[in-house]
C-alpha cells in the first residue's frame, strides 16, 4: 500500500521569531495617544512658580519644561486630557478646555 | 524631578515610555514613571498579569525601555527570583536592579505565596505592589485589599449590604513579618517621598518590599482630575498609613499634615456613593473613620 | 565509565554533564532523589549552579522561566501533582519559546492519591507545546537528558524539553549505567546557550506581550511548526550522540525485532522492557513478533509510526494512562495515524494496564498476544482488572 505522506511541516526560513511574544524596547510610543482626551490643557504661563509639579503628577509622562524660566508645555500627540495638571497646580495656572470634535 | 524634562525629546526618552493605553489619569502609570524615573535604565523587571501589562505590552507595541517580562498571574516574584538567580550565577547582578512588579490581587492574593517564598529566600529583589483596591483589569471585582464597604463588582452594594464587608488585608505587616530589610508604603499623592522610597531601596541588598496606593478612575468612579487629590486625602484622613519599616519593625512615618475626616475622602468616589443615602450609611462611615483612627494611633500619624 | 547507579543518580550525573546555571524544584515523590543529588553536586561545589528552594512547583517552573529568560542553560523536576500545579507555568514557558529542561518522574495522578508510577501526569501535558521523551532505563534517562538540551535550545526549536521517567521503576532501581568521562566531550557536543533575545540590559526587549486576536492565531502557529519541525532535530540528535558517545536508543521510534513481524506490541518507558524479555522468549519459540518503542511522545511521530506497522496485522498498544471519558490516549493517535494513512489492514488492540503501579507481568503481556490473535479491533480496554475486588463490598 503507499503511502500518502504529510507534507504539512512548513519550513519556516528566516522568520522573525518574535511574533506575538517580543516587542522592541519603546515602541509604544508609534501608538499617539492624543486621540483619548475630550479636554486638552493650556498652560497659560501667567503665574507660574517653577515648582515642576505637572511633571511630577502627568501619568503619561507628556509635560516637559524649565524650572529656571517657568515655561511649561506638553506633547499634545500624548496627552490624554486627564485634567491632573490643571487640578494640582498650586497656582491654578493652568486651564482645561473643551476639545471641539 | 530628579531628571531635567526640558523638551519634548526629552519627555520620549523616559525609560516607561508613553503611547500605552492605561486610562486617562491612571495613578498606576504614574507610579510607574516616577519608580523607573529613580531605577534607572540597569533594571529588569518583570509584571504580573493585569492593567499595568495589558496597557504597555500590547504586541508589537511596548512601553518598556528596559528589559521587561510578563509571566502569569501568580507568579511576578518567583520569575523575578530567577532572575535574580541568573544573574547572580553568571556575575551580572552588580549594578543591576531586579524589579517585580504586580497589583494588590497578584501581590496579596493569588500571588502571595510566590511573594513570600520570594522574601524568604532573600532575593536581592525590589518588589512593589500597586494597590488599587481590586481586581480592577477584569472589571472591579473585589480583592483582599478592598477596603471596608467598598463598592465592587463582586461585592456590589444592595438592599442588605454595604459592599465588601471585610476589612482591608494588611498587607505591609505581612511582608514586615517576613523580617525583610526594607518595607514602605507611599502614595501617588506624594510623589517626592514615593521616589525618595525607591531610591532608597538602592542602596539596600536583598527583599524590599514597596505598596504604593494608586487610585483608579473607573474602579474606583471618579473624575481623572482628582487621581493626585483622592490619593492625598487617603493619606491625610489616616486611611493609608505612609511608613518605612526595616527587618519587621517601623522606623519612619509621614506625618499627617492637615487631618481631614474621611468623609472628605469617601464622598469624591462613586465607589462609596451607598454610604451617603440614608443613616445606615452615616453609621458605616463612623466605622470606617473609627479604622482610620486605628492607624493614626497605631503608627502615631498626628 | 560504567557504574552501578540508581535512576535518579544517572539523571542527576547528566544534569551536572549539561552544566545548568539554575536549577529550581519542589520536592514530590519519586523525583526526591534527583534534586536532593543536585543539591549534594551544588553544596559539594561540583555543580557550579545557583540552587533556588522554592515554595511550590508554580513557582521552581517559574524561576527557571525567569532564568531562561536570562540566557541561561536551566534544570526543573516534578511529579504528578506538581507537574500539574506547574502546567500553567509550562504552557507559558513553551510560548515564550524557553529551552527549560524538566524530568517528570512520572506517576500516577490523585484521586485516590498514588505515589506509584503510571504516565497520567505527563500526558495531561500533551498539548502544552514541550517535547515530550520516553526513557526505557536508566542508560536511556542518562542519555536522553543530554540530549534534551541539544534539542530544546537548537534555535529553530527552543521549546521547553520534558524527559519523562517512570517513578520508582526507574527512579528508585539500581542498574549499570555507562557514563561519560569527560565533561569536555558532553561541552562539544552540547555549546554553550546562545540565545537571540534575552533578558539585557544592552538590549531591552520586553517579552510576554498581550496577544489580541490579530496575533495570536499565528503566533500559536509558529509554535505548533517549531514542535513538529523538531522532529528531525531529534532524530539529529540521537544520531549525534551515537557518534560521539557510541550510544543509541533510537531516536523518535525504536524498532525490535520487528522484521517480518506480524504482531507488535507499541509502548512506552519502562514497561518495555518486560515487553522485550517475552518478545525474546516468543521469538526463540518460532512466533513472528515485534516492539515498538515510541521515544518521543510529542511530536508525535505519525508517518514514522505508520511506516513501521503498515504491514503488520496486529498492533498490541499497551499504555499507562486514560483519557477518561474518550479511552486509550496513545493507542486513539496510533489508530488515528493509520487512518490518516489510509491503512486499514491493521488490527489496533489499545489497552491501559499498570495504572498506579500495577505490575504489568509478563503472562499478561503473553495473555494480550494470544488474545489478538483472536479478536478484532479493542480500544482503551482496561485490562488485569481484580475482579473479585471489584465485586465486594466494602
Amino acid at each position: 500500500m503507499l503511502l500518502r505522506l504529510r507534507t504539512i511541516i512548513l519550513k519556516e526560513r528566516k522568520l522573525d521569531f518574535k511574533l506575538g511574544i517580543i516587542a522592541r524596547p519603546g515602541s509604544a510610543l508609534s501608538n499617539k495617544t492624543g486621540s483619548f482626551r475630550s479636554e486638552i490643557p493650556v498652560f497659560k504661563l501667567d503665574k507660574c512658580t517653577g515648582c515642576d509639579l505637572c511633571i511630577y503628577y502627568c501619568p503619561e509622562g507628556v509635560v516637559f519644561g524649565d524650572k529656571k524660566t517657568k515655561t511649561y508645555s506638553f506633547d499634545e500627540d500624548y496627552c490624554k486630557g486627564c485634567g491632573i495638571c490643571a487640578e494640582e497646580c498650586p497656582v491654578d495656572d493652568i486651564d482645561m478646555l473643551l476639545v471641539e470634535k | 524631578m530628579l531628571t531635567n524634562i526640558l523638551t519634548k525629546e526629552d519627555t520620549h526618552k523616559q525609560l516607561f515610555t508613553m503611547g500605552h493605553t492605561g486610562c486617562s489619569g491612571c495613578a498606576q502609570s504614574m507610579a510607574v514613571k516616577l519608580i523607573m524615573e529613580v531605577l534607572g535604565k540597569n533594571t529588569i523587571a518583570t509584571s504580573a498579569t493585569g492593567c499595568l501589562e495589558v496597557f504597555s505590552t500590547k504586541f508589537p507595541e511596548s512601553s518598556w525601555n528596559i528589559p521587561w517580562i510578563h509571566s502569569l498571574f501568580e507568579n511576578s516574584a518567583a520569575v523575578a527570583s530567577g532572575i535574580e538567580a541568573a544573574l547572580q550565577i553568571t556575575g551580572k547582578k552588580e549594578g543591576v536592579t531586579v524589579l517585580s512588579q504586580a497589583g494588590d490581587g497578584g501581590t496579596a492574593d493569588i500571588g502571595l505565596q510566590a511573594l513570600s517564598g520570594m522574601f524568604e529566600r532573600g532575593h536581592d529583589v525590589l518588589y512593589v505592589c500597586y494597590d488599587n483596591g481590586a481586581y480592577m483589569n477584569t472589571g472591579y471585582q473585589r480583592s483582599g485589599l478592598t477596603p471596608y464597604d467598598s463598592f465592587t463588582t463582586t461585592s456590589p452594594s444592595g438592599k442588605i449590604s454595604f459592599g465588601n464587608n471585610r476589612p482591608k488585608k494588611y498587607m505591609p505587616e505581612i511582608a514586615m513579618a517576613h523580617k525583610i530589610p526594607y518595607t514602605a508604603v507611599a502614595s501617588t499623592g506624594y510623589p517626592i517621598d514615593l521616589q525618595k522610597k525607591v531610591k532608597k531601596t538602592l542602596s539596600i541588598k536583598g527583599p524590599k518590599y514597596l505598596q504604593i496606593d494608586v487610585p483608579c478612575v473607573p474602579g474606583w468612579k471618579y473624575e481623572p482630575r482628582y487621581s493626585v487629590k483622592i490619593a492625598q486625602l487617603a493619606v491625610q484622613s489616616g486611611l493609608y498609613p505612609l511608613f518605612e519599616a526595616e527587618y519587621g519593625k517601623v522606623v519612619s512615618v509621614k506625618k499627617i499634615s492637615k487631618r481631614v475626616p474621611v468623609e472628605e475622602y469617601l464622598k469624591l468616589q462613586g465607589r462609596f456613593k451607598h454610604l451617603f443615602k440614608n443613616e445606615a450609611g452615616k453609621a458605616e462611615i463612623e466605622k470606617i473613620q473609627k479604622i482610620a483612627d486605628e492607624n493614626i494611633e497605631q503608627f502615631g500619624l498626628l | 565509565m560504567k557504574k552501578v547507579l540508581e535512576g535518579s543518580m544517572a539523571i542527576s550525573d547528566s544534569i551536572r554533564m549539561a552544566e545548568p546555571k539554575v536549577i529550581s524544584a519542589y520536592p514530590i515523590t519519586p523525583q526526591t532523589h534527583i534534586v536532593e543529588h543536585l543539591s549534594q553536586m551544588v553544596a559539594d561545589g561540583d555543580l557550579k549552579a545557583e540552587y533556588v528552594m522554592v515554595e511550590s512547583e508554580h513557582s521552581a517552573a517559574s524561576v527557571v522561566l525567569g532564568a531562561s529568560a536570562c540566557g541561561v542553560r536551566t534544570y526543573t523536576a516534578t511529579a504528578a501533582q506538581g507537574l500539574l500545579y506547574m502546567e500553567e507555568v509550562i504552557y507559558n514557558i513553551a510560548g515564550m519559546r524557553l529551552p527549560v529542561v524538566l524530568t517528570v518522574a512520572n506517576r500516577a495522578v490523585s484521586a485516590p492519591i498514588s505515589i506509584w508510577n503510571d504516565m497520567q501526569d505527563s500526558m495531561a501535558l500533551r498539548d502544552s507545546g514541550a517535547i515530550q521523551l520516553v526513557a526505557e532505563n536508566n542508560q536511556e534517562a542518562y542519555d536522553m537528558h543530554i540530549q534534551a538540551y541539544k534539542i530544546a535550545e537548537n534555535p529553530n526549536v527552543m521549546l521547553p524539553v520534558m524527559v519523562c521517567v517512570d517513578g520508582f521503576v526507574l527512579t528508585h532501581t539500581f542498574e549499570v549505567v555507562e557514563t561519560i568521562d569527560h565533561i569536555e566531550k558532553v561541552r562539544e557536543y552540547l555549546p554553550p546557550l546562545n540565545m537571540e533575545y534575552t533578558l539585557d540590559i544592552n538590549n531591552p526587549f520586553s517579552f510576554g506581550t498581550v496577544g489580541e486576536p490579530s496575533v495570536y492565531i499565528e503566533t500559536r502557529f509558529r509554535l505548533s511548526n517549531a514542535i513538529n519541525n523538531s522532529k528531525s532535530v531529534i532524530v539529529d540528535a540521537a544520531n549525534d550522540y551515537r557518534e560521539m558517545f557510541g550510544k543509541y536508543e533510537g531516536a523518535l521510534i525504536d524498532p525490535y525485532k520487528m522484521d517480518d513481524a506480524d504482531t507488535v506490541i507499541v509502548a512506552m518507558g519502562s514497561v518495555l522492557g518486560t515487553i522485550k524479555d517475552v518478545v525474546d522468549e516468543l521469538r526463540e519459540s518460532g512466533k513472528k513478533i515485534g516492539v515498538l518503542k515510541i521515544r518521543s511522545f510529542r511530536p508525535f511521530p505519525a508517518d514514522e509510526i505508520t511506516d513501521a506497522l503498515k504491514n503488520i496485522k496486529n498492533a498490541i498498544i499497551i499504555e499507562k494512562a486514560v483519557s477518561l471519558g474518550k479511552g486509550g490516549i496513545l493507542s486513539c493517535e496510533i489508530r488515528d495515524a493509520l487512518y490518516q494513512h489510509r491503512i486499514n489492514s491493521v488490527n489496533v488492540n489499545g489497552y491501559i494496564m499498570g495504572l498506579g503501579g500495577r505490575d504489568i507481568t509478563p503472562k499478561n503481556i503473553y495473555d494480550l498476544i494470544i488474545k489478538a490473535e483472536k479478536q478484532e479491533d479493542v480500544d482503551g480496554e482496561f485490562y488485569g482488572l481484580n475482579n473479585e475486588l471489584l465485586n465486594k463490598v466494602f
